[in-house]
């Protein structure tokens, strides 16, 4: 446990010394700023044309401005999450760091588990920027926050599979752009998985779109916590950490 | 002990085996008692080592990475602090102590990756080419340091570089295509593999060549002299061979003097390990057989 521990933290240190997290958070900061921004306009234009119009339409913040911040949210997710795990194989095995960490008294699975949560707390880090904009909102709003945190949890899970991939993919290959751009094209194919059931809704369309990890979270953007949701995630995320854990092995038998 | 031989002969596959990197794909290993494959984690716990490339993280200061591998090597928390300044004392790293690793020359890199690998105070520390790109004055001080480490652990260190076996190590291992060709100290492989001992002798003042050869014959010992060209002005010089274990130099010079000549040379051609090694990996039959005697 506390060598998951040692490696979770040397991983988020890495993070932070590089501008790899600052540069994330910023780009993250502006775009959720800016999402907040035009849905909060859009709110406030709603409610004074309600009011002009002598209608009391039923406002709600929650439903209106904060679902469709966290659904956008969840779509950049999949364009940071490859820039968070490309390093975390690739960078050791470029540097022979490797070598260190398999030859050091811990396991395997206390590697793949430190790096998953050093990356996962990087994406929690990320998350914490956008949690800023509720805190803002809730200056001058009323937002119920337990639909807001069930939200919250329904990214970092949906983030936590794309990780899971992505640490997969990074233990692939010693070079980080390949390992970025493969993880890049996983995530939008599981993306855009979720539209064939837009026009194929036979048994296989529903499959199909069943293993998108954005058909997921729509519950948890309305606040329902529902626990086949939260398995599907979870399983995924063992899913990905076991492929890590068989590619590292097979990375001794090759090598 | 030096672990010797060509390159792709597989050094550091062996020391991958050792230090658990790579599972053996036949036979066994054991380490300090326990066996690679089954008790990995004995293993790694008793042994330091230090790849070909140092495996350092660019982005972490010294002394921080030094504590990040003592944590994962195990070092307990109360002692990190103390172990930390030791080893980077003890490896000549502690002046740049705060300095980034990106920024370190290759051979404090080196250093630091040496000061990596004793940081838990193994048994068995495995280098892998530990002297490989630094420049002259560099590898003369890491082979101090890995000499002045030797008395607390047991090092094997892998080179394909033979005066750095014949300057660190009391044992070797040659190996090529993967297999040992000789196993030894270094003394008794360089004996048995010459057998005779060869002595140049350069006399002036003698008569004719063929005169003094026969003369030196006669030498106790001797079981072959062989004339080589003499340099003009009277000057003789010849190649004496020994029999088996004898030492014959005092006798000859002792001879030469005894009839009136002038000695002008007289010296041991040494077998260097750089003959044995090239006789053994050539495929030199003869030298093999003499080699795998002593193994037995």
């Amino acid at each position: 446990m506390s060598n998951i521990w040692i490696i979770c933290r040397k991983e988020l240190k890495s993070y932070f010394v590089s501008p790899i997290a600052y540069g994330l958070m910023a780009f993250f900061a502006i775009i959720a700023g800016y999402i907040t921004y035009v849905a909060t306009a859009f709110f406030i234009q709603q409610s004074m044309q309600g009011q002009m119009m002598g209608r009391s339409m039923p406002m709600d913040m929650n439903e209106q401005i904060i679902r469709p911040l966290l659904m956008n949210v969840s779509v950049f997710g999949l364009f940071m999450i490859p820039m968070i795990t490309m390093r975390v194989f690739a960078e050791e095995k470029r540097q022979g760091t490797m070598e260190l960490l398999a030859t050091s008294p811990v396991t395997d699975w206390e590697i793949i588990l430190g790096k998953y949560l050093g990356a996962l707390m990087m994406y929690g880090f990320l998350l914490l920027v956008v949690f800023v904009q509720v805190l803002i909102l809730s200056i001058w709003g009323r937002p119920d926050f337990k639909p807001v945190l069930t939200g919250f949890l329904g990214v970092l899970l949906q983030g936590g599979c794309l990780l899971a991939i992505g640490t997969f993919i990074s233990t692939t290959t010693r070079n980080q752009i390949v390992a970025g751009v493969a993880t890049f094209a996983v995530c939008l194919m599981l993306w855009i998985l979720d539209w064939m059931s837009a026009f194929n809704t036979s048994s296989v369309g529903q499959v199909v779109s069943y293993l998108s990890v954005i058909q997921h979270f729509d519950g948890f953007a309305k606040g329902v916590l529902d626990t086949k949701h939260v398995i599907f995630y979870l399983s995924f995320i063992f899913f990905g950490l076991f492929l890590t854990g068989k590619s590292l092995e097979s990375l001794r038998w090759r090598s | 002990m030096g672990f010797l031989g060509p390159n792709g002969a597989g050094k550091t596959t062996t020391m991958r085996v050792l230090t658990c990197f790579l599972p053996p794909s036949d036979g066994r290993a054991e380490v300090a008692g326990y066996n690679v494959a089954t008790q990995s984690m004995e293993v790694k716990r008793r042994i330091g080592y230090l790849p070909e490339t140092p495996p350092l993280y660019p982005e972490m200061e010294v002394i921080e990475y030094l504590e990040f591998v003592g944590r994962l090597k195990g070092v307990p928390k109360g002692d990190l602090k103390r172990r930390t300044e030791e080893v980077a004392e003890r490896c000549q790293v502690a002046d740049v102590r705060t300095k980034l690793i990106s920024k370190l020359s290759k051979g404090y890199r080196q250093r630091v990756g040496l000061a990596q690998a004793i940081i838990h105070n193994p048994d068995v520390l495995i280098l892998d080419e530990p002297t490989s790109g630094l420049d002259p004055k560099q590898i003369i001080e890491t082979r101090n340091l890995i000499k002045s480490l030797a008395g607390d652990h047991t090092i094997i260190l892998s080179t394909h570089i033979l005066q750095e076996v014949e300057a660190m190590c009391e044992r070797v291992i040659i190996i090529n295509k993967g297999r040992i060709a000789a196993t030894d100290t270094v003394d008794n492989l360089t004996t048995r593999l010459r057998g005779a001992e060869v002595v140049k002798v350069v006399v002036s003042g003698a008569p004719e060549a063929p005169a003094a050869q026969r003369k030196l014959e006669q030498v106790a010992g001797v079981s072959r002299v062989v004339a080589k060209s003499s340099k003009g002005s009277g000057q003789a010089g010849f190649e004496v061979e020994s029999l088996p274990g004898r030492q014959i130099r005092p006798d000859l010079a002792r001879a030469v003097v005894e009839a009136g000549w002038n000695l002008l040379e007289l010296h041991t051609e040494v077998l260097s390990l750089e003959e044995i090694f090239l006789q053994l990996t050539s495929g030199d039959p003869a030298a093999a057989a003499v080699a795998k005697d002593g193994a037995q």
